[in-house]
């Protein structure tokens, strides 16, 4: 077991620093920093000055290993357009984004987990096969163009909500949040839509092939018997073996949630780190860029790592086998 | 013999065995129609658009942003209306039709190649080799597809081949595992035994007769992975990071009319945004008739 965890975090490490080179080489090679930083009437001393403090005189290996050296103790570079850690102007954005996936994961079981089971509960009608067709429209829809739909029926159509931002944001425990405020949630609605939709199709797959596998288990049979309703079978007991796999997808599936926030904080103008990867891009803020793509890929390994290790954990055949 | 010549005749009888299954369902024939009429569409496009839209000599800035079905300048109607520069929506979107396809059925081309090779040669080869490739293989596909393609293109730039390329990376691991589950079925059959002992060369066992035997699951992901590459590229031509102007996808055509649709010109975006769900809509469709008809028991 401790082998195999030992081993697990070396290949994480592993991954990382490839990552770090691939990523620090290839952003170095896309433009020049210097461009966009001074003004095009900069005298040369002033951006022999800027290259300096830059350190973008030094050869690529010496810049990539201070680099390397100066991660490790959790600093990333500054930004050149915030003019602060890169880390932080990460951090500070992170919250946001949490709080968009968090909603859309909650708003994939609400509405997923009921047509699910509709699916599920009535197979081979033309219910199952309109649910199913609908689900396969959900994967299809693609997130941006449906988040400008979204836009244009309930904002600029309806009237109904606003379309970009946050609004106003409370403090709950000390967390800044815009569940807090009225204004805030409405916000939040059609961002957290957008992001659910594709996840709504999955909630609806898994719970209809959970409830198929489900239902013709003895001991459904044994609480029909028993005279429990049918409504009590459905909810209790169908529920609670179907909802471990739901909840194991969706656990590994946050991770992709962050991953298309960066859509949905695009057309939504939601402040978060996708918004800022995708602006830090286009400006070639090139700490920030590296700073996102290092954090994101550590949060991934990190998740990928604890869930293999509980898959481990719970399955002893798995440590067997690698 | 017969046990020899198995491998052809069943890679034959895919193709037929397909184009059956999705006849037998009314929603999948009518999504298979789509598809082929789509990319027909695509193909002919120079041909059937009413225009070149990329022709400065034949549109026109007095006929900006005309709302659908209004007449041009010069009498002619514009079914779908025009854009900012007054180009033909329907031509314009033909014209996307065409760019979008072709990268989505490249880069899925190029990610089946590659990944179905490597998955049978780890399968064939076993061992260290075999365990490393899967180790990568699950590596990959530990991160979402799009976050990778972003991060391959926020490093290198935009460009239609640097798109195919970092769709292709996202996408061959879900190939090879699916050759590699496939294949080592397969490898421990009575015909491959029989094909070592006649003395054929690995590359002829692995490609004369390994490959068609493990075709069915890799049709049904192939399918699904050029509609999910197609609205991949879409993506990221929309996030501004995907192709160039100067190639206009589908996902670009909806990202300019994005700018004015919150002012009321709804049909720059609009329809652009519908014909691409058109046309991941019917590809997903057959590939799920597909799943159903083939059934290798493939999770995606």
């Amino acid at each position: 077991m401790t082998a195999f965890i030992i081993r697990r975090l070396l290949q994480a490490v592993m991954v990382l620093l490839v990552t770090s080179v691939i990523v620090f080489v290839g952003v170095y090679a896309i433009g020049d920093p210097l461009e966009i930083l001074l003004p095009a009437d900069a005298t040369p001393a002033e951006r022999a000055q800027v290259t300096r403090t830059l350190g973008l005189d030094q050869p690529l290996p010496v810049q990539y290993f201070g680099f390397l050296m100066r991660a490790l103790q959790g600093d990333l570079g500054t930004s050149f357009v915030y003019n602060q850690p890169a880390v932080q102007v990460i951090l500070q954005r992170l919250p946001a984004t949490l709080e968009l996936a968090f909603c859309a994961l909650l708003l994939a079981l609400m509405i997923g987990i009921p047509l699910g089971l509709l699916a599920g509960l009535r197979p081979g009608t033309r219910t199952e096969e309109t649910v199913m067709t609908g689900s396969i429209l959900g994967f299809s829809l693609p997130n941006f163009w449906q988040g400008m739909m979204l836009i244009m029926i309930f904002a600029v159509m309806l009237g109904w909500l606003p379309s970009t931002g946050r609004g106003r944001t409370g403090t709950v425990l000390g967390i800044e949040t815009s569940l807090a405020t009225m204004d805030g949630i409405r916000h939040l609605i059609l961002p957290a839509l957008n992001l659910a939709l594709a996840k709504i199709a999955l909630v609806i797959r898994l719970t209809r092939t959970g409830v198929q596998e489900t239902m013709p288990l003895d001991f459904i049979k044994f609480a029909r018997a028993r005279g429990l309703s049918g409504r009590r079978i459905v909810s209790v007991h169908v529920m609670k073996n179907i909802m471990i796999p739901i909840i194991t997808v969706l656990g590994i599936e946050f991770g992709s949630l962050i991953a298309f926030a960066v859509v949905t904080e695009t057309i939504f103008a939601w402040p978060g780190i996708g918004k800022l990867i995708i602006d830090s891009i286009n400006i070639l803020d090139r700490p920030v860029v590296v700073a996102y793509i290092l954090v994101i890929v550590a949060m991934f390994i990190t998740i990928n790592l604890i869930v293999d290790i509980l898959y481990s954990v719970l399955d002893p055949r798995i440590r067997g086998k690698r | 013999m017969a046990v020899l010549r198995l491998p052809t005749r069943m890679g034959e009888g895919i193709v037929a065995a397909s184009i059956n299954g999705i006849l037998r369902s009314t929603k999948a024939t009518i999504a298979l129609v789509v598809c082929v009429m789509l990319i027909g569409a695509a193909v002919f496009a120079p041909w059937i658009a009413p225009q070149n839209p990329y022709d400065l000599m034949q549109i026109d800035v007095f006929d900006s942003r005309l709302p659908p079905m209004s007449e041009g300048y010069t009498g002619m109607i514009y079914v779908l209306g025009t854009d900012g520069q007054g180009r033909d929506m329907l031509s314009a979107m033909l014209y996307g039709l065409r760019t979008s396809l072709g990268v989505g059925l490249i880069a899925g081309g190029l990610a089946l190649a590659i990944g179905a090779s490597l998955g049978l040669i780890a399968a064939y080869a076993g061992g260290r080799w075999d365990a490393f490739l899967m180790r990568f293989v699950d590596l990959m596909l530990g991160f979402p597809t799009i976050l990778v393609a972003l991060m391959i293109l926020a490093i290198f730039g935009q460009g239609v081949w640097k798109v195919i390329l970092a769709l292709v990376f996202v996408q061959w691991a879900y190939f090879a595992r699916a050759a590699r589950a496939a294949a080592l079925v397969e490898v421990n059959r009575d015909y491959v035994e029989a094909a070592r002992c006649l003395g054929l060369s690995h590359w002829r066992i692995l490609f004369g007769h390994l490959l068609p035997n493990c075709l069915p699951p890799l049709i049904v992901i192939g399918t699904i992975q050029v509609a999910s590459a197609i609205a991949a590229e879409a993506t990221l031509s929309f996030l501004g990071i995907g192709l160039p102007i100067t190639e206009p996808s589908l996902g670009l055509l909806i990202s300019n009319g994005y700018q004015v649709l919150l002012a009321g010109l709804y049909w720059i975006s609009v329809f652009p945004g519908l014909l691409l769900l058109l046309l991941v809509f019917s590809i997903n469709i057959v590939g799920d008739r597909l799943r159903e008809v083939l059934n290798p028991r493939l999770v995606k």
